[in-house]
């Protein structure tokens, strides 16, 4: 206000112009904002400031800043070498029946031991043989850190395949065909349909007994396939979810390709047959350079959707079996609701969140437009 | 004539007023109720409302149903909100979490009332009643006399159970026999409040537990102890012979896995004996668990009745309260749904649970056997960590490491919650 009296008062018809059509922009633009701010800002920054106390669901207790304890908590992970137990007199290795060298348990040492306070609480997240020792690599929150390889593993598989077979699709029902609307529909169907609903059907596809998966595979082996429990085991579980989170959103990024195939003018394609141009060099000269923005969003937007995988989760595996499925937001639910651990679950999103916004910023970076 | 008729107006008025005020007198009670969707449940409970509503004047008691599966977060929400309800409908052993977290109040019933109350149905905490249920539940193993008659088996009694050998080689029976697909059915399927309710008695039939009940500060030694990773490694051996269908079982299954005959033997509650019942006729019968060394135990505690500590209507939750714990009501929910009734004398106006009755053993076993779950508010946590335990153990994980890390976690939660008041 202050400077705005200090300066002359100009009077100029097109600034008033540009300065009332301000307003009226952020005039509109304010319910909007006020809901972002109220549903996503808010809630960030509170999770943030959550993430570094012990604020609990619910409890008569005051939270209290703690500091990061939280994030020491999920994060901490230190190597350990396990020696092999010796006999005491002549100092060899000692074999166990199979003839593999028998350790110490590491519970000896991670439990209550006075001589490695460093190791108190840590379990075994993987190890490796090196020599006659094992060295073990130790995280206080293994399930935490299982959580991240699995959404890795999960987002690594999904946003190749999911993108490709969308661009597929979306090429199969870009042709001027008739009925070719009724394909789109078919193809789009299971993203309209909820993701719970999607997930049971799928439950039952996966049944280890009598599924339908099990089913056909029996039918078309000749009755020479063995049912597999799906979503019963650790190897197949992740797997299977993936499969099953492909097949649901397919159809949605289809759609998305699909609209950046019908912004490429049709000329290009005249002319490139005119020049004789076969399928795929139509494709690789026309078709893609086109699609490209369209490309960088869709990989972004898998991205994003894959890290927070979370419904299929919750009602097909719950995480199990052995941790197989479990995903950092299915774990930061879990802790915030479950366990009534709010500042647990708020630490994990926040890792979460700088996790995908890195990833995010490199996949912008390695997706800008070149100017050379 | 048109003043007269303006001062009728305002007579009618006026009387309208005062009797609507009258009305108003009358004072609302809600009431939270964990069972939406169970049209025979509802049924009764609208039955006892109405009947309390139209004994007396001065409470209105109004009920409002959520599904099960919701009910508990419901609660959270609305004890978050400052919305809770006069009347809380709890689930025995979570009380002590929400009455250590101020959402409930202790319990003004008359002296006397519920003293003949089977003690699974009695929610104390901190030396006070604060909530009271009108049943109690009980789990027991089913099986089919023809069966056991055919493997020579003998019936075990509530004196005289299965001991672990015992029963290690009866399933090998059943399983050797052939006949099934699985020997014993434990419901592994329901990943939820079953796992510490139905198998945490086990544990301690082994001489463990899930929280060292001396301090209910620590769980180390009762959850990590000799006992409990015996008993790990017993609960492993079930799903690595073969013997009990695993976590990835089918809800379907379970339902008519045993009626169908394909599970030998069946850990199930009494709020399905009705259906066995009607199905098998005299081939089902309902026998007390294993003895694995430590005793026969069950688990004990089923939904019960609280007060909300904010309810603006003490007094009329509590005599509502009062008043539906008649036994009359409790046999009615009994004969409604199979639910054991919480006194001997509605036991014995009940069909199912009289003398003679077809689930008369279920009211033993409950008087006879029922083990609480661990009165702490710390039972919360500790139940989803058990839970986790047994299912990451049911599908191979390392039996002492498992426990270890429960016992870690559940310390861990006790910690950061000061002790929960202990």
């Amino acid at each position: 206000m202050t400077t705005q009296t200090a300066k002359p008062k100009r009077s100029n018809g097109a600034s008033d112009y540009k300065r009332n059509e301000a307003i009226v922009g952020w005039l509109m633009v304010a319910p909007a904002f006020l809901l972002l701010c109220l549903f996503l800002i808010y809630p960030f920054f509170t999770a943030f400031t959550y993430s570094f106390t012990n604020q609990r669901l619910i409890s008569p207790n005051p939270p209290e800043f703690v500091g990061m304890r939280n994030f020491n908590r999920l994060l901490t992970l230190r190597f350990f070498t396990l020696e092999p137990e010796r006999d005491v007199d002549t100092g060899e290795v000692l074999l166990d029946e199979d003839g593999n060298i028998e350790y110490p348990r590491l519970r000896n040492f991670t439990r209550n031991n006075e001589e490695y306070p460093q190791l108190d609480g840590l379990r075994e997240f993987n190890s490796w043989q090196w020599g006659e020792n094992r060295i073990v690599l130790l995280a206080s929150d293994i399930v935490f850190w299982k959580s991240i390889f699995n959404i890795f593993y999960f987002v690594i598989i999904v946003a190749p395949i999911q993108g490709g077979l969308a661009l597929l699709l979306a090429l199969m029902v870009n042709q001027k065909l008739t009925g070719v609307n009724i394909f789109r529909v078919i193809y789009f169907m299971p993203v309209v349909i909820s993701i719970v609903v999607v997930s049971i059907l799928w439950q039952f596809i996966y049944d280890g007994q009598n599924g339908i998966l099990n089913s056909i595979l029996n039918a078309i082996t000749f009755g020479n396939f063995e049912p597999v429990d799906w979503l019963g085991q650790p190897e197949t579980a992740m797997n299977s979810i993936i499969a099953m989170s492909i097949w649901q959103a397919v159809g949605f990024h289809m759609v998305i390709w699909l609209s950046g195939l019908q912004t490429i003018p049709f000329v290009l394609y005249e002319a490139a047959e005119v020049s004789g141009a076969n399928w795929w060099q139509k494709f690789r000269h026309v078709t893609w350079p086109g699609l490209r923005s369209t490309a960088v969003l869709v990989t972004i937007l898998i991205t994003i959707q894959a890290f927070g995988l979370f419904a299929q989760i919750d009602v097909m595996t719950r995480g199990g079996p052995l941790d197989s499925t479990q995903t950092p937001v299915f774990q930061a639910v879990q802790r915030g609701f479950e366990q009534q651990d709010i500042s647990g679950g708020s630490a994990i999103s926040v890792v979460l969140f700088v996790m995908v916004l890195t990833i995010s910023l490199v996949q912008r970076y390695l997706t800008r437009e070149r100017t050379a | 004539m048109s003043i007269k008729r303006l001062l009728v107006f305002a007579i009618a008025g006026a009387v309208l007023a005062l009797t609507s005020g009258l009305v108003a007198a009358q004072e609302t009670v809600d009431l939270w109720y964990h069972g939406a969707g169970n049209e025979v449940e509802r049924g009764i409970l609208l039955q006892i409302i109405e009947d309390f509503n139209a004994s007396q004047d001065d409470y209105e008691v109004v009920l409002e149903e959520f599904p099960q599966g919701a009910y508990n977060e419901s609660i959270v929400a609305a004890a978050l909100s400052g919305e809770l309800p006069d009347i809380i409908d709890v689930d025995g052993p979570v009380m002590p979490n929400w009455a250590w977290a101020g959402y409930l109040q202790p319990l003004n019933l008359s002296e006397g009332v519920v003293d003949d109350f089977l003690p699974g149905a009695l929610g104390y905490w901190d030396g006070e009643l604060y909530s009271v249920g009108l049943w109690d539940a009980a789990v027991a193993m089913y099986a089919r006399p023809s069966d056991l008659e055919e493997f020579g088996i003998r019936t075990p009694t509530l004196e005289d159970p299965w001991t672990l050998e015992e029963f290690n080689n009866i399933l090998e029976t059943y399983d050797e026999s052939g006949q099934f697909e699985y020997a014993l059915d434990l419901g592994m399927n329901d990943a939820g409040e079953w796992y510490p309710y139905a198998f945490s008695p086990f544990l301690q039939s082994f001489g463990g537990d899930i929280i060292d009940r001396d301090t209910y500060l620590t769980a180390e030694g009762v959850l990590n102890g000799e006992e409990a990773i015996a008993f790990g490694e017993w609960w492993q051996g079930l799903f690595e012979n073969g013997y009990a269908p695993g976590t990835s079982q089918d809800g379907a299954d379970r339902e008519t896995g045993f009626i169908d005959g394909r599970y030998g033997l069946q850990w199930n509650g009494n709020w399905v004996a009705i259906n066995a019942i009607e199905a098998l006729g005299d081939d089902v019968v309902f026998l007390p668990a294993p003895d694995f060394g430590n005793g026969s135990t069950i688990g004990g505690a089923s939904w019960q009745f609280a007060v909300s500590a904010d309810s603006e209507n003490p007094d009329g939750a509590n005599a509502f309260i009062e008043f539906a714990i008649q036994d009359e009501y409790l046999a009615a929910f009994s004969d409604g749904i199979g639910l054991i009734p919480a006194t001997a004398s509605a036991a014995g106006m009940s069909e199912s649970y009289s003398e003679g009755g077809p689930l008369e053993v279920f009211f033993e076993l409950s008087q006879e056997q029922a083990v609480l779950r661990p009165v702490t508010p710390a039972y919360l946590n500790a139940a989803l960590v058990f839970r986790r335990a047994l299912a990451d153990i049911a599908n191979g994980a390392d039996v002492i490491d498992t426990l270890d890390a429960a016992v870690d976690d559940i310390e861990q939660d006790i910690g950061d919650n000061d002790g929960y008041g202990f």
